[in-house]
């Protein structure tokens, strides 16, 4: 067997999955998306841009998404950068795998239990009960936006702080050492040497968080009480409540766009950030 | 039991007695406790549960799609007991989202539990199944006030045989209202966006969402009309700020004193009412929905046989009496009410008054396919 032969044979599996679970399912959502609604729901073929021209009309479902998907995204990353960066740089290592452990935990419970917890947390018995104690009252917190966001933070911190940690982990003391040796102040050190060296770690969590975040449609759900809609939740109407076959895949269809628009843009930009740093190796 | 617990080196020295072959399995199962664990997490189990025998062999499960606080436990639990089928439920919140999970095909469900106005829909559809008669014997149609039976018959097929009946109105906390409820859906739609702002929950159901606000406008609860809709949207999306929450599922928010106000079916107010006295429930005098839910088996169930034993199981007027005690639905069987006290036969928020009923209206057939109305609920809710 060639060397030629031998790379296609060990290629198929992948390739046929991705052929079965990813390109057809997406080609059917491409068509799907130019036809139309059948007269009790479902779809019926055509060649419409009308499902197209309809998209204003989840204007405000995509404006949530990408607002708070990036929000979300940056929130997770200030709280997760220091949670990892103590954990990687400054914890003595008889530690680190409890601690480690401790991050992992709550992925033992499903985010929709652990999601249903934060209703009753943020809900009006919870936290704006004890506010209401203290003298703070008619806090309002569940079904907000900030509920949406809280929600988001948590569920997904660990996939952030993980791959800053591995980044983190890895970095040579030496570097440091020799950085301050050179007479540079802590701060700078970090900028100029640790910041860089977890860049790959940092662009890897965000792109992760930010992915899932775009289709999110859960902790929305749950906690935006119906009111703080996502374009995930935009889709489960249509295909489950309207049962608009076409509109939803139109709508599915044009957030795919969105998402590889975005995700080239970002890849771009870190791969600029790279350039001239031949010790900085990006995803 | 003597082995409640036993040190880590005493079951070493089981384990290997047991290796060694000096003790049997018995005994090491008992000393060490593990044969209790087996057969306590056997039992959670039900593939696992070692069946006796039963009069007909039905298979372990029947699986079905209900509403949310519409069932006594205990009655799966006598019924299980007696047959051998453990009762999976899956809880639903609109008749929609049960024809979208049907039409996808492979919902798994054995007997599922359509509202009057969809089964037309689901016979054109092909999506369920004519029933056997000969299986539920415990199905008397004489016994059925015609009124809330007679839907489930289509062509003279009978598809459906009658669960509950009940209105839809809404439930009020009147500690925030000196005492009293409201009686209209203009009070509902305009006291949310005043005082009661913040504090209202609608269906996440465009019949009885969009229902209300054509309502409060004065309109019939079915309008497909496209001004008349256009109108109940313009209000919709006026109140949406001043809401709490687009749920169906609106009892714990009432609980928790969340929320003051919700569009409400007849069971979940009284069983709030009962709860908490200060929760009334009320029919908007303008309109709304009167419905009847009836037990189907839908085409392609995996459990069929355990489909038909369960619906007949819960016809048993003793049974279903038990049903109406804990759910608060009334039911339009005579030899189910002959058994229910007197209390629950007059209560006025089973069994309003004639006058109040007169101003409601069946669901239309035609508002569950209407593409206007599925758009505008899902419009109103990504709005």
């Amino acid at each position: 067997m060639t060397q030629r032969a031998r790379n296609w044979l060990l290629i198929a599996p992948s390739g046929a999955l991705l052929l079965v679970m990813l390109v057809l399912p997406l080609s059917f959502v491409f068509v799907f998306s130019f036809g139309e609604r059948g007269p009790s729901g479902g779809y019926v073929p055509a060649f419409t841009l009308e499902q197209y021209a309809n998209l204003p009309a989840r204007w405000t479902a995509f404006k949530n998404t990408l607002i708070l998907a990036p929000l979300g995204t940056l929130a997770a990353l200030l709280i997760a950068y220091p949670l990892a960066y103590q954990l990687a740089v400054r914890t003595d290592p008889k530690w680190k795998t409890l601690l480690l452990v401790l991050v992992i935990v709550p992925f033992w419970t499903s985010i929709l239990i652990r999601s249903y917890a934060w209703i009753y947390i943020l809900g009006g018995q919870g936290i704006p009960a004890l506010l209401g104690s203290i003298g703070i009252e008619n806090v309002r917190l569940i079904y907000t936006p900030f509920a949406v966001t809280i929600g988001i933070i948590y569920g997904y911190l660990p996939l952030m702080v993980f791959p800053i940690y591995v980044a983190l982990d890895r970095l040579d003391m030496r570097l440091l050492e020799a950085s301050g040796d050179l007479g540079a102040r802590p701060m700078t050190t970090f900028l100029r040497v640790t910041l860089p060296l977890s860049v790959p770690g940092v662009a890897t969590g965000c792109m992760l968080v930010f992915i899932l975040l775009m289709g999110e449609f859960l902790i929305p759900a749950l906690l935006g009480g119906g009111k703080v809609f996502f374009v995930g939740n935009a889709l489960v109407d249509l295909f489950l409540q309207s049962r608009n076959w076409a509109y939803g895949s139109a709508v599915a269809f044009t957030l795919i766009v969105i998402m590889l628009i975005t995700v080239t843009i970002y890849m771009r930009l870190i791969a600029r950030l790279q350039t001239g740093r031949e010790d900085v190796a990006v995803m | 039991m003597t082995n409640d617990t036993i040190s880590k080196k005493k079951f070493m020295e089981e384990l290997r007695r047991y290796e060694k072959g000096s003790v049997t399995r018995r005994h090491f199962l008992h000393v060490t406790g593990l044969g209790a664990a087996t057969a306590v997490m056997g039992a959670a189990v039900p593939g696992l549960r070692p069946r006796p025998a039963f009069a007909q062999d039905i298979g372990d499960r029947a699986i079905l799609a209900t509403w949310p606080n519409y069932h006594d436990q205990a009655n799966f639990d006598a019924f299980t007991d007696k047959t051998g089928a453990a009762v999976q439920v899956n809880v639903f919140g609109s008749n929609e989202e049960m024809l979208a999970k049907l039409q996808a095909g492979g919902s798994g469900w054995d007997v599922y539990v359509p509202t009057n106005y969809t089964i037309t829909t689901y016979v054109e559809e092909d999506l369920i199944e004519p029933l056997d008669l000969s299986k539920l014997p415990n199905y008397d149609p004489a016994a059925f006030d015609a009124r809330f039976s007679d839907a489930g018959i289509v062509d003279g097929v009978v598809y459906a045989v009658p669960k509950n009946w009940g209105t839809t109105g809404m439930a009020i906390n009147t500690s925030h209202n000196g005492g009293k409820a409201f009686d209209s859906w203009k009070q509902f739609f305009d006291r949310t966006m005043d005082d009661y702002s913040g504090r209202t929950m609608v269906h996440d159901y465009q019949l009885t969402t969009i229902g209300a606000a054509l309502n409060y406008h004065g309109y019939s609860f079915n309008s497909v009309d496209e001004a008349e809709l256009a109108d109940a949207e313009k209000l919709l999306i006026d109140v949406k700020p001043h809401l709490f929450a687009i749920t169906s599922d609106y009892q714990p928010a009432m609980r928790s004193g969340d929320a003051w106000l919700t569009i409400c079916w007849t069971g979940d107010g009284k069983q709030l009412n009962t709860d908490i006295p200060e929760i009334a429930f009320a029919l908007g005098k303008e309109g709304g929905e009167l419905w009847s839910d009836y037990y189907a088996i839908p085409k392609g169930a995996p459990h069929k046989e355990a489909a038909y034993a369960l619906i007949n199981f819960m016809l048993d007027p003793d049974v279903n009496a038990r049903e109406v005690l804990a759910h608060g639905y009334p039911v339009a069987d005579s030899r189910t009410n002959a058994l229910l006290p007197e209390e629950i036969l007059n209560d006025p928020i089973l069994y309003p008054a004639a006058e109040k009923l007169d101003a409601l209206e069946f669901g239309a057939a035609a508002t569950l396919t209407d593409p206007n109305r599925a758009e505008l609920l899902a419009r109103f809710k990504s709005a």
